[in-house]
């Protein structure tokens, strides 16, 4: 059917006109990038229910890499595989092997895990508490000694709200509005100085120009951090990362970079999920 | 045939929210019967030396009841030292670690302890501190009324705690908290606000137990220093002077029900004030 993959060309170009752009850098730099992440053989059970399917998957440093599927297809599952968020889940179980630059992450001590794999949610969730002890949390409860201030004033500054909450560090975070929220919890991430930083649908809850603000910021972490970014919304998907994969009933369908998944998809499946004919 | 129809449903509709709206009105003017009664007839024997003094021997008038008024504040207080710890820790392993069939179990009983007579209650701390040692004391009325607290506290504390989204344990667990110090760092705070309040109203509803001071703290006409000795309270106070055939009694007996129901209203006015500022910080 020529035509309309020919069609689903053009839908893929309109979405993603930067990626194209991008094109020729992206494509050396998947040669080149050290992996961060290496996923094998991966199972994961809620009880007697198989979410995840032998996933095989490399996440690659300092790189965006978009993990796009319909509601339900397993991909926030996995993306709480990755600092073993699931294991607060009663009765779930996980098989295979997931390397941290080359550690297995499962016989790393938890705490420690997680201060290199920081985790921004799909609501924003700032603690009760003033937005200041929201972004010095992390370093809190880790025994940090040091300067606190100095430390959260840069937190703020990576996640790009520093200049909108400087007047007002010991007000409660709540007063802060959904967009301002979620990138708060994004700085709170950031004050620990994590390695990784999982997002799962950060921009769900938000408005347009909030989510193109938080799009921006993921762009200018990169050269600290690598990313993981579950979404629903392929534009962004196409827009904010440099790999994508595509998840489907549990399973890896495919993975290649965003420019090449949303232009020339190999599987027909993933044809069809970014052109909209399902999910 | 259907207009017959729609004016049953609606005399029907009439009577359920006269008969409901009755019932309601009833309720408050209950509450507002008891209060201006009390006002009426304490208010007139209520004055400065009622909370300064203490009672005088028979049949000489006047005197006040300040010893029972610090013997109730001394037992809530221990009350208050015994029970509200057992309870908050209880209600954090409800809401947080307990399993299924264990926490049914605990619930079950925390209900079951609850609706435990508070008669029942007195005999059990008689039997507990004033056997042993041959004499009522403070400390006895402590225990009774501090068992009374616990099943209050453990509730509210868990329900307040159940209310607290799990994305915020999620949050503070993705910045490597162990459980309890998301517990201790996150959640408790979260909802303080609502564990004080229903510690408040706990307190506040022993208050006015009789039953199980009757024979614990028993009684004083005296001071009572220490938390060793028969010790007066509000309530017993008042049945005390209530079932005496003396009028100046009665009336001083009044007056103790009016500060009795008094130092309740405060509590509770207290922990709907903390409920909103909670409540307010939380949604702002």
């Amino acid at each position: 059917m020529p035509s309309i993959s020919q069609s689903s060309n053009a839908t893929a170009a309109r979405l993603a006109p930067q990626v194209r752009m991008n094109e020729p850098r992206s494509m050396a730099a998947e040669k080149e990038a050290p992996v961060r992440f290496q996923i094998s053989d991966l199972n994961f059970f809620y009880g007697p229910k198989q979410a995840i399917f032998g996933l095989n998957l490399k996440i690659p440093k300092n790189k965006v890499t978009a993990l796009i599927g319909p509601s339900g297809c397993g991909k926030s599952t996995f993306l709480r595989t990755l600092n073993r968020m699931n294991e607060i889940i009663r009765n779930t179980r996980v098989e295979g092997e997931i390397l941290l630059d080359g550690q297995e992450i499962h016989s790393m001590d938890v705490v420690s895990l997680r201060r290199l794999v920081g985790m921004v949610f799909q609501r924003p969730n700032p603690f009760p508490k003033s937005i200041f002890e929201n972004v010095a949390y992390g370093l809190r409860i880790n025994g940090y000694k040091g300067r606190l201030d100095d430390l959260v004033e840069s937190s703020l500054h990576r996640a790009a709200l520093w200049d909108e909450v400087k007047d007002y560090l010991h007000k409660s975070a709540f007063a802060l509005s959904g967009g301002q929220q979620q990138r708060l919890c994004i700085a709170r991430a950031l004050a620990v100085n994590p390695e990784v930083l999982l997002l799962d649908e950060p921009c769900s809850a938000l408005d347009p120009v909030t989510t193109a603000k938080i799009e921006e910021l993921l762009f200018h972490l990169k050269d600290s951090c690598t990313m993981a970014i579950v979404t629903h919304n392929m534009q962004q998907a196409a827009r904010a990362s440099d790999f994508t994969a595509f998840m489907l009933d549990g399973k890896l369908i495919e993975h290649s970079e965003t420019s090449k998944l949303f232009t020339t998809p190999a599987d027909p499946r993933t044809e069809a999920y970014i052109t909209g004919r399902f999910g | 045939m259907s207009n017959v129809r729609i004016i049953w449903r609606k005399s029907l509709n009439f009577v359920m929210l006269s008969l409901t709206g009755i019932a309601a009105l009833g309720v408050v003017s209950i509450l507002f019967f008891i209060l201006g009664y009390l006002i009426w007839n304490g208010g007139k024997s209520l004055n400065w030396n009622f909370f300064t003094q203490l009672p005088k021997p028979v049949g000489e008038t006047g005197g006040g009841m300040a010893n029972a008024i610090v013997g109730s504040l001394k037992l809530l207080m221990l009350a208050a030292l015994m029970g509200l710890p057992v309870g908050l820790l209880t209600g954090v392993y409800l809401a947080e670690f307990g399993g299924k069939t264990f926490s049914f179990v605990i619930r079950y009983t925390t209900d079951l302890l609850n609706g435990v007579p508070s008669i029942v209650i007195g005999i059990f701390a008689y039997s507990l501190v004033v056997l042993p040692v041959k004499h009522f004391s403070a400390l006895a009325g402590g225990v009774a009324l501090g068992i009374m607290v616990i099943p209050i506290t453990v509730r509210s504390t868990e329900e307040f705690l159940r209310s607290v989204p799990g994305s915020l344990r999620e949050g503070a667990m993705a910045l490597g908290a162990s459980k309890w110090k998301t517990i201790v760092t996150v959640v408790l705070p979260a909802a303080s606000g609502g564990i004080l309040t229903g510690m408040l109203l706990a307190l506040a509803r022993v208050a006015g137990e009789t039953a199980p001071l009757l024979f614990t703290a028993f009684g004083n006409r005296f001071w009572s220093p220490g938390f060793e000795q028969p010790t007066a309270s509000l309530p017993v106070m008042i049945y005390t002077y209530a079932i005496a055939p003396y009028d100046d009694w009665h009336r001083q007996a009044w007056a103790a029900g009016l500060v009795l129901l008094g130092l309740v209203l405060v509590a509770n006015l207290g922990a709907r004030l903390l409920l909103n500022r909670g409540s307010a910080v939380r949604s702002t």
